[in-house]
């Protein structure tokens, strides 16, 4: 009874979705208030009804029932309950079902409580809200069904892929969504507002909480799929440029762009058009992204042709959400009127610089992940597009973006001083170039582009905090009245500083570990012992135990550290019963921000096959992006960018009227 | 949705059999740099993008020791690379050759880049010459109020 009311409850939901999307567009038209008057209740009931068959999902999984097909193949009664309920969200399906119940209650919430923004472009937004809704339940109910049952229930389940049971994956897929689900919105927001043509300071700030929010999950959705990556692939990379891994990257580097370019329309009333446009481009990014993921386009192209199915409803579903929204686009920008006017050095240029770059990383990265796929169907050549490529072209491009990041907080709006901003960041400079020589000349130079790559994140670093320095008058007045000063600086001026703070230190950790990572693979028996960057790794001893649905092969390390602390580690191999795959579970010590990676390879010749690596600040590239993220939320929290926040008088002389 | 990269993984563990391992790294460390160099930038062909080097599958150790083998005849590093796309095609280069299939995927960000500035550069002086001065309208509204 439970599927089969989980899926009268999606169904009833896609069938309110109808309703509010019919609704949405009467409200736009003179006698359609009586229509209208259903869009909100419709979006919040539609709400509780996908909770309501999410959790029924849910509950299906927690049960093992094995009559309903996704549990059969992908759950096992003797699966840790953590894993049964991860289990129901680790798939096709469940997740599809869990990406249309977030974005449900997200139009749920935005219908329940958002009140700011004039009805007329409420209506229209959640209207666009609806019929990106309805295209995802149509897919849903159409092609990916989680409720269907099976005639012939199997005595047990297949179980999760072992890989997938790890605590870190079973948030990873949830997170990510929040993501996209958070972009959705934003992307309704741009729509309504291109229909009603009420594209005003008011409705960035409407829309800024939703894009900060998904940037947040995003953000931190990338960094725990990299940590994952990291620790559970058993070689310590930490990014592949894998297409899954840029459907992700190309949503996160849009909502960058969106960010900024929303807050210059918040503050400024500038940059109306091109938020807009990225407002659509951004959500198109995590479409994209979904369609390369769930289509199977990625194994092959063929394999693609040969079970088009799901693949040519996402791409239909893409073209006509896309297509549409830029069709509407073109057919409405031009009636909008520019915004505020600035010179090309203010922050509105900088931040301007700052979407140009990435908008054509974006770009970059589209291309490259589409490239081969394209050429294979078109011509029949088959070629590679991996990591060695993006990292040339995607480097190429953050580096002078990276270069300038540090000016764009240091300048005024409207009209800005080059060089006062320059002055002021010398100390940054001077700071950021002794470091790099003195951590080049204490390291070595492995890699020739280490050092430039140094530069650019302290620079970045420094330039962060040279910010804060120059805000708050530090030197330059007594030091009590400069910690006021800080204090009292707006919570938007700190999440920015953090926020750059945090790239520069992303940057760090990437180039120490590039650089100076060692390794070193070698056969060892129990008894004997390697030396690797200081460290002294003795292999105690190597056991076979099982585990709760695993046998496991132990071996047991001794690590003594170049200070003469001692520490056990642990990396096992895992074999799954149900599945019978083996996984490698690799052992990390933390020491500072440096790790030590230890795995166990397979037997060789009555010995073991060990690999360890020494990787130099690695977890920086972690922390870094977990700063972002804080920054964020702190971001979140500033009232200066609330509606109906009390705007400071301008200083400036008014504008003629335009 | 990283789980669906592991399962793609998961094709390539399913041979357990592991990444680079003692018996293949050769005795000369220059000549072995070389080698894990060029391994980092060939394909791992029945995998999901994944090096010949960071690769458990059998076929990526055939490479790795297909590799070594020809360093060790002398090949230099590119000579190696042109063996093996000679015998798997153009695919089993991770960093794509500039030829006539890939020239638009090597201009295609430098063009964006160059078509985003040249954009910014038309834009921006159409605006300065919409707002460098008053239309004759306005000025006659303006000597009014003198």
């Amino acid at each position: 009874m439970i599927a089969e009311f989980g899926l009268a409850a999606l169904w009833l939901a896609a069938a309110l979705a109808g309703l509010q999307l019919l609704g949405g567009f009467a409200g736009l038209r003179a006698g359609g208030e009586g229509l209208a008057a259903l869009v909100r209740p419709a979006a919040v009931v539609q709400a509780l009804l996908c909770a309501l068959a999410f959790g029924a999902l849910l509950l299906l999984f927690v049960r093992t029932d094995l009559s309903v097909a996704l549990v059969a193949k992908n759950s096992h009664s003797a699966k840790p309950f953590i894993f049964k309920l991860a289990g129901a969200w680790g798939n096709h399906e469940g997740s599809m079902l869990l990406w249309v119940a977030v974005m449900a209650l997200a139009g749920g919430l935005i219908a329940a409580v958002e009140r700011r923004l004039p009805e007329r472009t409420m209506l229209a937004t959640l209207g666009a809200q609806a019929f990106v809704g309805l295209g995802f339940y149509a897919f849903l109910l159409a092609s990916s069904n989680p409720f269907e049952r099976l005639a012939q229930p199997p005595a047990e389940g297949m179980g999760l892929n072992p890989l997938l049971q790890d605590i870190g994956l079973a948030l990873h897929p949830p997170t990510l969504y929040m993501g996209y689900v958070g972009l959705s919105v934003a992307f309704s927001f741009a729509v309504g507002a291109l229909l009603t043509r009420q594209v005003t300071p008011d409705f960035a700030k409407v829309m800024r909480p939703w894009v900060l929010g998904a940037w947040i999950f995003l953000t931190l959705g990338i960094t725990a799929g990299s940590y994952w990556a990291y620790y559970e692939l058993g070689w310590g990379g930490w990014w592949f440029w894998d297409p899954v891994e840029n459907a992700s990257l190309m949503p996160w580097l849009a909502a960058t762009a969106l960010l900024h370019s929303a807050s210059v329309l918040a503050s400024r009333d500038a940059l109306r058009t091109w938020t807009l446009l990225l407002g659509v481009v951004a959500f198109s990014m995590s479409m994209v992204g979904t369609f390369l993921v769930r289509s199977g386009i990625l194994t092959s192209v063929h394999t693609f042709a040969s079970d088009p199915t799901r693949g040519l409803v996402i791409l239909a579903l893409l073209a006509l959400v896309i297509g549409g929204a830029f069709a509407l686009f073109a057919f409405r920008a031009a009636a909008l009127r520019q915004g505020g006017l600035f010179a090309p050095v203010s922050r509105e240029g900088a931040l301007i610089l700052n979407n140009l770059f990435l908008a054509t990383a974006v770009g970059a990265v589209l291309v490259g992940t589409l490239y081969p796929l394209l050429l294979d169907a078109l011509t029949g050549t088959t070629i590679s597009v991996g990591a060695p490529f993006f990292d040339l072209t995607f480097g190429a491009l953050m580096a002078p973006l990276l270069l300038v990041l540090p000016f764009g907080p240091l300048l005024a709006w409207k009209r800005a001083d080059i060089v006062g901003a320059a002055q002021r960041l010398m100390g940054a400079a001077a700071l950021a170039i002794f470091a790099t020589i003195l951590i080049s000349a204490l390291g070595g130079v492995t890699i020739s582009l280490a050092p430039i790559g140094l530069l650019l994140g302290f620079w970045v670093a420094f330039g962060a905090v040279a910010e804060l320095v120059d805000r708050s008058k530090l030197g330059r007045i007594p030091l009590g009245e400069s910690a006021r000063r800080l204090i009292g600086l707006p919570r938007t001026a700190w999440s920015t500083a953090i926020a750059h703070f945090g790239i520069g230190i992303t940057v760090l950790g990437i180039v120490a570990v590039s650089a100076w990572e060692t390794e070193l693979v070698t056969t060892l028996n129990p008894g004997e012992s390697a030396e690797l960057s200081g460290y002294i790794i003795a292999f105690d001893s190597f056991e076979q135990v099982p585990g709760p649905n695993y046998l496991s092969d132990e071996g047991h390390f001794t690590v003594t550290a170049p200070d003469g602390g001692t520490r056990q580690m642990m990396a096992d191999r895992r074999t799954y019963v149900a599945s019978g795959m083996p996984t490698t579970e690799a052992a990390i010590e933390t020491y500072g921000f440096s790790q030590l990676y230890l795995q166990l390879g397979e037997p060789l010749d009555n010995t073991h096959v060990v690999r360890i690596w020494h990787k130099p600040y690695i977890t920086l590239i972690w922390l870094g992006a977990i700063l972002m993220a804080f920054a964020g939320v702190l971001s979140l929290t500033d009232r200066k960018l609330r509606v109906g926040a009390p705007r400071r008088a301008a200083k400036t002389t008014p504008q003629a009227a335009q | 949705m990283t789980w669906l990269r592991a399962l793609l993984l998961a094709l390539c563990l399913a041979t357990p059999v592991a990444a680079l391992s003692p018996d293949e790294v050769l005795p000369d460390p220059v000549l072995e740099q070389r080698a894990r160099d060029i391994s980092a930038g060939l394909r791992c062909l029945v995998c999901q993008n994944q090096s010949i080097d960071d690769s458990d599958a059998d076929l990526a150790k055939d490479l790795r020791v297909l590799v070594r083998e020809r360093l060790v005849a002398g090949d230099s590093d590119e000579a190696v690379r042109q063996y093996l796309v000679d015998r798997y095609g153009e695919y089993v280069l991770l960093n794509p050759r500039v030829n006539s299939h890939t020239i638009l995927l090597w201009v295609a960000a430098p063009g964006l880049l160059l078509a985003g500035l040249g954009t910014l550069f038309v834009v921006g002086r159409r605006r300065r010459t919409v707002n460098a001065g008053l239309s004759a309208e306005e000025q006659a509204a303006l000597d009014e109020l003198k």
